[in-house]
């Protein structure tokens, strides 16, 4: 309907009114509510004229199908008429700041569009220009080399990139056909995308001019020449095979100005004192991580064997300056072959390698994102073909104080300080990570401590209550008996946390009612947490011993 | 046979049936109708005889009798079978195609052609030299192939700050969607799959409750790992939020939880006060509803459910003696004038005097002195109660006076002269309030008509001001001036006690609601705090008579001490810090402390429990 589309393509959203009751004549049902100004901001849309057009067109069209008008029919599809949504894009977005902002949905639309098949559910040219639009952001991220983390979820391939200074995270679906639900209405869809394609192409255009390269992009000249078949046969349509050769992602792109001679930004010095010295210096080793990040994969040659993921793992490699080939049959763009003795990475995804060519290492394609979250080169041990891959760990999750971490990240941790990996840090990890344990569980007793001590007192008086009465009846029955008394250490500092921990609760007793009820939530939320974060570590442990019980069982029998 | 056909036409001919002509003829005479005299028997009998019968008809133009011929017959014949009339027409003839496919080479008509068809046609030919003409113009160009493929360019180039439109400012933009954690990884920790219980639990919640919205699942490689089946239904629900989900900004609570307990000063710097257990007073062997302490702080008097009233020493919790009254005491009051020693009891319907023999025998001696002086009026006055000397056993046993009240009697309290006394009985509807002096032995009803059911009273420790506590609030009257002179909304549901600060200007509630309401009569009728410390209903409150203390005590079997200082600045608001809680009886029949009580002179605290103690804290 067109109001809908008109919501959609405006951004307009309802809102909360501030009194419920007074604007839904008193009655406190859900409705949406729109404010009315944004209502009739959508009537002075000049779109709004253009859909009426559009309604008179389709219902001309139909006329001139029942009278079998085919020249009528010709004509008026000649005729139709389109929109624009430049000035809407402009509108939404007055900045190109704040269109990066909002690109994180854009970006995973596209993606989404891009895989859907080119019949039915949306115009072929819709899918085909999202396809457009997703490899040439791509390539604007090879070239800028501006990808920050990858993760592999059940869902799909999370990837960030970090464009002027604004973190974009898109997710693309793995490559398997959909699955077309019924209870999604692809209208809607189509509706976002079509703003969204609109919004991605212009800023596509904006970030390929930032880095001086020619918009619909160009490759190289000279990659073209490496690119081209050599047996002369056409692989596709000139027009279909430029796509393709772009999405292959392997060469590099023509730049409108020649690049001058790899020419190193430094940072200006300024002298500077105090803690801003220290700002500065923090920043200035930031930057030098950041650069040594974004050449990780520098100098180092991959092949994709066939039954890996292509696409994700040419993208990331080809983000961190690595070189990528694959098997000629797979796809375009292949530059070099499984046989060349320069490949030092062998990209595998079988539990078996057949002939194993001495020089290169045999890896399965976690290594490759794993590498590039943790920002170095990780020990390949782990990932030989055949082996139990370590854990994909979320680059997303920065862990705060009190949060569970697995002990895989606190391993990654020590890693990036620089600490040796082995056996040793291994270990000395698990006792970190069992100390921090103790710790929680102090906590938590303390928790209960302070719970557990109004009891204590009621006993204690109970105990001693008790004593007396028995004493007292003990008296008159028994003679009296004199035993030395033990002599009682009083630890202070336990006393003085009771004290403390009484004075707490006494002035907790004082709160104001409305700030009871926050500080129990907020107290609440806490536990809560610290409780799942135990659970995890419970399991875990739980975990490990269980693995550790296997191995023994597995040793013996192997003895015997 | 004559012609004599009929000209009448196509007419129905039963028109003519009263007629004895049926038409004309040619000539314009009548035709008249044949002679028809047969009868059903002349019919027959022409039947049977005449051969032609069958074949004869009649004319009904005529009207006559006409014999078919054989001809006529055959064609009638033919025609019921459905065949031609004509003998001769054969309807199987092979048919020869006039105008067909086949061209002929000679024309089909004979008419010549026209001319317009050898002459090209001058409208055409002007409608082409016009077309040619605007094309040669350039007025008509060829169609361009359309281009659908957008084109971009430099949307920001130029940013106008002016152009950003003012509504853009309340722009609220939407929130991203949150990253993903470990738990989502197609090969996470182990601790982060869920266990069949937690798998079996997930499956059993709401879409909406889940806290994921997947199941943690582990791919031992990249390979194995399967579509998701719900990503563009994923992407379908954000697309919904993005367009019908109503925004609002919230400001997120960024408190420190530490930040909101109030700063008090510590207890340990507003010492003294009562801090442990020193003291129990065991002997009852039920519930002990009410305690008194002497004004000099040596004795105390406890009543209890078993009908004993029970008095002790303080220092050394030893029972002196025990005086059995027959009934549940609800109330004990000891005078506070210390050259009077005295006791007022409340028990079951009567209110007793009671001389508690203890302590400096010329005090006893004077006191009874004191209650024996009264000489009866002249003119006996109608009292609300009856005054009743006691009965030498009851004398022997302490009890002076007894006064009948004829209804139960809940509380008894002195004035601070150690004259008066008051005393409330249950009597809902009449007069529930008694005023009593014990020198002159008599009594008075001071209100006309009762404010509701009256819970407790109390006399002003230093101006003559009466304080009433009703169900839910507490009326202050001028006994001088015999009028009301303030009304206090407790805030509560249903007041147990009262207590009124030895200053005079703050007095504390306590009700059934757990709550203490405190009040400072010189800001407000309201309550200036109203604390929530008991978890239980508050059965007594009390305040020091030097210290800055009260206390309250309740059913969960506690006592709170709290600090209450009271300046004399009328600027400054009271302080109130809470400094200990008490704990020690047990909870019995679902009570825990009934009445609390300060010691007169030292930082103690003695308090009543269900459980038959006494306890003393200091």
């Amino acid at each position: 309907s067109v109001p809908r589309r008109l919501c959609i393509l405006k951004g307009i959203y309802p809102h909360e009114p501030k009194h419920k009751k007074k604007v839904n004549k008193g009655s406190t049902a859900p409705r949406t509510f729109y404010l009315l100004k944004d209502i009739k901001f959508l009537l002075h849309e000049p779109i709004v004229n253009k859909f009426r057009e559009y309604k008179v067109f389709v219902r001309k069209l139909r006329k001139a199908y029942g009278k079998s008008e085919w020249g009528t029919v010709e004509r008026l599809k000649d005729n139709k008429p389109t929109y624009k949504l430049d000035h809407i894009v402009k509108e939404r977005y007055p900045t190109f700041i704040d269109a990066l902002r909002d690109l994180d949905d854009a970006l995973s639309m596209c993606f989404l569009f891009s895989t859907f098949p080119r019949t039915g559910k949306c115009h072929v040219q819709t899918i085909q220009l999202c396809r457009r639009l997703a490899v040439e952001f791509q390539n604007y991220v090879i070239a800028s080399r501006s990808l920050r983390k990858v993760f592999l979820s059940i869902k799909g391939i999370y990837y960030q990139a970090e464009v002027l200074g604004q973190p974009i995270t898109w997710i693309t679906p793995y490559a398997f056909s959909h699955d077309h639900p019924t209870d999604v209405d692809y209208r809607v869809m189509a509706t976002f995308t079509e703003f969204y394609t609109t919004l991605l192409g212009f800023v596509n255009f904006r970030l390929y001019h930032s880095l001086n390269l020619l918009y619909p992009p160009k490759i190289d000249s000279q990659a073209e020449d490496e690119l081209k078949p050599a047996e002369g046969k056409e692989y596709a349509m000139d027009s279909e095979s430029y796509l393709e050769r772009l999405s292959a992602l392997s060469a590099s792109l023509a730049r409108a100005v020649a690049p001058a001679h790899e020419e190193e930004v430094e940072m200006d010095e300024f002298p500077v004192e105090g803690e801003t010295a220290e700002q500065m210096d923090s920043k200035k080793k930031e930057q030098e991580a950041l650069e040594k990040h974004k050449k990780l994969f520098e100098g180092l040659r991959f092949f994709l064997n066939r039954e890996v993921p292509r696409e994700p793992l040419a993208f990331v490699i080809r983000c961190f300056g690595g070189q990528v080939s694959w098997d000629k049959s797979l796809c375009i763009g292949a530059t070099y072959d499984a046989t060349d003795p320069s490949i030092t990475h062998h990209i595998i995804d079988r539990p078996r390698v057949d002939k194993q060519v001495v020089g290169r290492y045999y890896l399965q394609p976690q290594w490759v994102f794993d590498s590039v979250n943790a920002k170095l080169c990780l020990p390949v041990a782990d990932y030989f073909p055949g082996v139990l891959l370590p854990p994909h760990l979320s680059p997303f999750v920065t862990e705060k104080e009190g949060d569970y971490i697995p002990p895989e990240k606190l391993k990654l941790l020590a890693l990036q300080r620089g600490e040796n990996p082995g056996a040793g840090s291994s270990q000395k990890s698990e006792e970190e990570e069992e100390e921090e344990e103790d710790d929680n569980d102090n906590d938590k007793e303390e928790e209960e401590e302070v719970d557990e001590s109004e009891k204590e007192e009621e006993m204690k008086l109970q105990k001693m209550e008790d004593q007396k009465t028995q004493s007292t009846q003990s008296n008159k029955a028994l003679p009296v008996k004199v035993t030395a008394g033990k002599v009682r250490l009083e630890d202070k500092q336990r006393l003085e946390q009771e004290q403390q921990s009484e004075e707490k609760r006494l002035a907790i007793m004082m709160m104001k009612k409305r700030e009871k009820y926050l500080y129990k939530k907020i107290m609440f939320g806490k536990k809560r947490k610290i409780r799942e974060a135990n659970k995890l570590a419970e399991k875990r442990k739980a975990h490990d011993a269980a693995l550790k019980e296997q191995k023994k069982k597995s040793k013996k029998a192997r003895q015997v | 046979l004559q012609d004599i056909r009929n000209t009448v036409g196509n007419i129905p001919m039963e028109w003519y049936q009263e007629f004895p002509h049926i038409g004309y003829d040619l000539d314009g005479k009548k035709i008249y109708k044949p002679i028809r005299s047969k009868d059903e028997l002349d019919e027959f009998l022409e039947k049977m005889e005449n051969p032609e019968y069958w074949r004869t008809v009649q004319d009904r133009l005529t009207g006559a009798d006409v014999t078919l011929s054989d001809e006529q017959l055959e064609l009638i014949q033919r025609l019921q079978k459905g065949q031609f009339g004509d003998i001769n027409f054969d309807p199987y003839e092979p048919a020869v195609d006039f105008f067909s496919h086949e061209v002929r080479i000679h024309p089909v008509t004979n008419r010549p052609a026209d001319k317009r068809s050898f002459i090209p046609s001058l409208v055409e030919k002007e409608k082409v030299s016009k077309l040619v003409h605007a094309i040669k113009m350039g007025w008509i160009q060829p169609r361009k192939p359309k281009d659908d493929s957008p084109v971009f360019y430099d949307l920001w180039a130029r940013e106008d700050p002016n152009s950003i439109l003012g509504r853009h400012k309340m722009h609220i933009p939407a929130p991203k969607l949150p990253l993903p954690g470990h738990a989502e990884s197609y090969n996470p920790p182990p601790e982060f799959l869920l266990s069949p219980e937690e798998e079996s639990a997930w499956e059993q919640q709401e879409p909406a409750e889940r806290k994921l919205n997947f199941v943690p699942r582990k791919f031992q490689s990249l390979r194995a790992v399967p579509a998701y089946p719900r990503f563009i239904q994923e992407r379908f629900e954000r697309c919904l939020d993005l367009y019908l989900c109503p925004r609002q900004r919230k400001m997120r609570v960024n408190v420190d939880p530490e930040d909101l307990i109030p700063k008090l000063p510590k207890p340990r710097d507003l010492q003294p006060f009562p801090t442990t257990q020193a003291l129990i007073y065991r002997g009852h062997s039920s519930l002990v509803r009410t305690i008194s302490v002497s004004p000099s702080g040596q004795w105390l008097v406890s009543g209890s459910d078993d009908g004993t009233l029970r008095l002790w020493e303080v220092s050394s919790a030893r029972c002196l003696r025990c005086v059995p009254v027959g009934s549940v005491v609800t109330s004990v009051a000891w005078n506070p004038n210390p050259s009077v020693c005295l006791l007022a009891v409340a028990v079951d319907e009567r209110a007793l005097l009671l001389n508690p023999g203890l302590g400096d025998r010329l005090l006893l001696s004077s006191t009874d002195q004191l209650l024996q002086s009264w000489e009866a009026p002249q003119e006996e006055r109608i009292q609300p109660v009856r005054w009743i000397p006691a009965s030498p056993e009851e004398f022997r046993s302490g009890i002076r006076l007894v006064l009948e009240h004829g209804k139960p009697v809940t509380q008894v309290t002195w004035h601070g002269k150690g004259d008066y006394w008051a005393s409330v009985q249950r009597n809902p509807g009449g007069a529930q309030v008694l005023i009593h002096q014990s020198s002159r032995r008599w009594s008075q009803s001071p209100f006309r008509k009762s404010p509701g059911l009256i819970q407790c009273v109390q006399f002003h420790p230093c101006r003559p001001y009466f304080l009433v506590a009703s169900q839910r609030s507490v009326r202050i009257y001028n006994l001088l001036r015999q009028e009301l002179c303030k009304k206090l909304d407790s805030n509560c549901q249903w007041i147990s006690s009262m207590a009124v600060h030895p200053g005079g200007d703050n007095v504390i509630c306590g009700s059934y609601d757990s709550k203490l309401a405190w009040f400072d009569l010189d800001l407000s009728t309201r309550p200036y705090k109203l604390l929530r410390h008991h978890r239980r209903a508050l059965r007594s409150v009390a305040f020091h008579r030097r210290y800055p203390l009260f206390a309250s005590g309740s059913d969960d079997g506690t006592v709170i001490v709290c600090h209450g200082m009271v300046y004399s600045d009328l600027l400054q608001n009271a302080l109130l810090v809470p400094l200990k809680v008490l704990k020690g009886h047990v909870n019995s029949l679902d009570l825990g402390v009934l009445q609390v009580l300060f010691h007169p002179t030292q930082p103690w605290i003695f308090s009543s429990g269900a459980d038959g103690t006494v306890r003393l804290y200091t």
